[in-house]
């Protein structure tokens, strides 16, 4: 077995993953969807339709703005009935398409399939990724043709597969390399193509015997593609943490991209996309959602079409347990927490974690007592205590001098705090801050 | 013995001879007017001058720079002074205080979720843009209390941010800070502001708040000065036209209008000067004063609202109020 390094911090949360052994769901297609208009990260597209249009599954409802921006799509056929401002996961009104349902479910005539799509130049692949509004499905969301496209200058030697899904409850990528691991392999063939590049390593953790079998099984006669087995450890699929694990490369501080140490990581439900959207021409309408937690009552992964409201999902898995204390769109981690069921799922959401009231942590933070647990535990080697002390006080250009901006937001420093100081929020707060006062500046 | 009172007495001398020559030597010249005008100011270096603290303020007063008039700290009494320094005559504006435009306490207003973290509202949008449903809605967590230098704001019980008017210097501190954007400086004797900056449906606000702006408009078409007018779905108050007669006040079904500093005191008619003429109940816009013709006219309790509107248009100088003590300076500017 090949050597792995591992990255500084990190922790190992319990994993629950409650819902690995159920096999993807389809979930009947709703009757209305809000589509937002702002799933990725980058500039907002902007709304091609107005209310009363008709659209098909597959037609395009938002056109991209600027480079880093993709298209969306209509998950259903039927009316616009709005173009405005609706509820995002992001916790404010975004403007959003809304659609009502006319029950055909049929699919738009404009689709361009490619069987022979291992021959087109890979110009022509980027730009199909970028119509069909692929972005990163590991929950960043950002634009896929960004991160296939790395200047000249930097040269790429490997792609990783990021299937370590290393959020606790979170078994949507697991299901996926069970069930479509034929498209990851040929989504991953692709991204190699357009990067040119000839080594491609499949990461997932060792929680997952089943899909690591699977991926081996698969790529015996595809020697560029190699699995690897990595040890459990939160926050193992982010990227550079990956990267150091794999590659034992360092992204550099301040701003530094894996493309900077010749490395691309592409999560598994991408590259699954990316196939789909090069073979079928098929636009990101859908997406694997885990609806997990102890308070719903039978946790699923559900294939769902993007817009579909919260509630249609927590409604397919029977519902509430008890009382709910907290619905969190994301990984428990790194998700957000939501305070309206009305929010729809977007290309992003790769979770759906339902906390009992009883379940949700009560008090408040107690003054730091310097154990520095929070700084053992930072994968991206900050310290966390000392940032969080500079962000209460408002001096962000210490903060600055002290890398905040490089924290990845995991909430490791969160997770270990016995004070339970709210430190995940207090970087945010100073990254924030810093980034409004250089844009004024 | 000897040997050391001579080393430490000659190393003394070398030393202070060393110190004199360098004194001599690299001596800065100050204008002794900074020293002056720094001695002038309030040294508390808030900013609201422009300049990021009051000596870097003095240099520029002295350069010529800067005003005189420049430091809103200071208000009235330091541009005099200041300008009796410099030689100059000042130019005195009427002083600005600031003010929080929303009512909806935690009583009043209705709430997203229950929201546990950072006590500071800039941290606080992070999340979700606050737990208050209004977007618009102060979130009370004292992020305008924790910049004011002059400690001229408090969070009430209710958890909303409210300006002490007697501290608040009109630096604007508070007002660039305030994530939510809704602390507005206004002339002090502006007593008059519609508290509430929602721009959202009249229907909507409701659901959210029981204080808030649900654009009826009634306040505009009260307001004899054409001061308020409408802007989308808020009703604003144009401080320049407002001549502060607070009629608005009991019209607005919400009361989201107020004054600061209390209520405003009826008008009293004095017996002795009326000569009955009717004018004043002629113009009188709440119907407050009555009487008949060449017989002296009297005010109904409970109806005149204060608007004052009368005193100025009596031909015999009858009318007039009981003056409280602290709205001294409000009726001056009236």
């Amino acid at each position: 077995m090949k050597r792995l390094y591992l990255f500084q911090g990190g922790i190992h949360p319990s994993e629950q993953k409650f819902s690995q052994n159920s096999p993807i769901e389809e979930l009947k297609a709703p009757d209305r969807v809000v589509v937002p208009l702002s799933q990725h990260i980058g500039a907002p597209c902007q709304a091609t339709v107005a209310p009363g249009d008709r659209v098909r599954k597959g037609d395009r409802v938002g056109q991209a703005t600027g480079f880093v921006s993709v298209n969306v799509h209509a998950s259903i056929s039927g009316m616009i009935r709005g173009v405005g401002l609706f509820p995002h996961p992001l916790g404010r009104p975004l403007p959003a398409v809304e659609i009502e349902s006319d029950g055909e479910d049929a699919w738009t005539d404009n689709l361009k399939p490619h069987e022979d799509y291992m021959d087109l130049p890979p110009e022509a692949l980027t730009e199909i990724i970028r119509d069909m509004g692929i972005v990163g499905m590991g929950g960043a969301a950002f634009p896929t043709h960004v991160k296939l496209s790395p200047p000249k200058e930097k040269p790429i030697d490997t792609l990783i597969i990021n299937g370590a899904e290393c959020e606790p409850y979170l078994t949507a990528d697991h299901r996926l390399m069970l069930e479509e691991a034929e498209n990851i392999i040929e989504g991953a063939r692709i991204a190699m193509r357009i990067l040119g590049v000839d080594r491609g390593v499949i990461a997932i953790e060792s929680n997952k015997p089943d899909a690591i079998d699977k991926m081996k099984g698969l790529i015996e006669d595809i020697p560029e593609l190699e699995v690897l087995a990595l040890k459990v450890r939160y926050p193992q699929g982010a990227e550079k943490q990956l990267i150091k694990t794999i590659l034992n490369r360092e992204v550099p501080f301040s701003g530094g991209l894996p493309m900077d140490v010749g490395a691309i990581v592409q999560n598994v439900g991408t590259l699954s996309a990316i196939y789909k959207a090069v073979r079928f021409a098929a636009p990101l309408i859908e997406r694997i959602t885990t609806v997990t937690g102890s308070g719903v009552r039978q946790p699923k992964n559900l294939r769902v079409r993007i817009g579909t409201p919260t509630k249609a999902l927590i409604e397919a898995c029977g519902g509430f347990s008890s009382e709910v204390g907290k619905v969190i769109m994301g990984g428990p981690m790194m998700g957000v927490s939501q305070y309206s069921l009305e929010v729809p799922v977007v290309k992003g959401t790769s979770g759906i974690v339902v906390q009992p009231f009883s379940e949700v942590e009560e008090g408040s933070a107690q003054p730091c007592i310097r154990c520095g647990s929070c700084v053992r535990a930072c994968p991206a080697r900050l310290m966390p205590t000392v940032l969080g002390v500079f962000a209460q006080l408002d001096m962000f250009e210490e903060a600055q001098r002290y890398d905040v901006m490089d924290c990845i937001e995991c909430g490791c420093c969160n997770y270990v705090c016995p004070a339970k100081i709210p430190l995940v929020q207090l970087l945010r707060y100073a990254k924030a801050e810093i980034l409004t006062r250089r844009k004024a500046a | 013995m000897w040997i050391a009172l001579f080393c430490l007495s000659g190393l003394g001398l070398v030393a202070s001879l060393g110190l004199g020559l360098a004194a001599k030597r690299f001596a800065v010249e100050v204008d002794p007017r900074v020293e002056e005008v720094e001695r002038v100011l309030p040294g508390v270096n808030d900013g609201g001058c422009g300049y990021p603290s009051c000596s870097q303020f003095a240099r520029a007063v002295v350069e010529g720079k800067a005003p005189v008039n420049g430091c809103v700290a200071g208000g009235e009494d330091t541009a005099l002074a200041l300008a009796e320094v410099m030689g100059v005559e000042a130019v005195i504006g009427e002083k600005r205080v600031a003010v929080v435009l929303c009512k909806g306490g935690r009583e009043e207003s209705k709430t997203k979720f229950t929201y546990r973290g950072v006590e500071n509202c800039k941290a606080a949008v992070l999340v979700s843009g606050g737990d208050k449903a209004c977007p618009y809605g102060c979130l009370g967590l004292g992020t305008c209390k924790r910049v004011c230098p002059f400690d001229a704001v408090v969070i009430s019980e209710d958890g909303l941010a409210v300006i002490d008017t007697q501290r608040c210097t009109g630096c604007g501190i508070c007002v660039k800070e305030c994530p939510k954007g809704i602390i507005q400086l206004v002339p002090i004797g502006k007593r008059v502001s519609i508290l509430c900056q929602s721009g959202e449906k009249g229907s909507e606000v409701r659901k959210k708040c029981d204080v808030g702006c649900i654009a009826c408009e009634t306040c505009v078409r009260v307001c004899p000065f054409d001061a308020i007018f409408m802007e989308g779905n808020l009703a604003v108050l144009d401080h320049e036209r407002c001549q502060v007669c607070g009629l608005c006040i009991p019209r607005c079904p919400t009361h989201t209008i107020e004054a600061r500093d209390g209520p405003f005191p009826p008008v009293e008619i004095m017996a002795d000067k009326c000569s009955g003429c009717g004018i004043c109940s002629m113009i009188c816009p709440v119907s407050a004063i009555e009487g008949d013709k060449k017989e002296v006219h009297r005010v109904l309790e409970g109806r005149c609202v204060g608007c004052l509107l009368c005193i100025d248009r009596c031909p015999k100088d009858a009318i007039g109020i009981e003056v409280p003590i602290n709205s001294a300076v409000e009726l001056a500017s009236r």
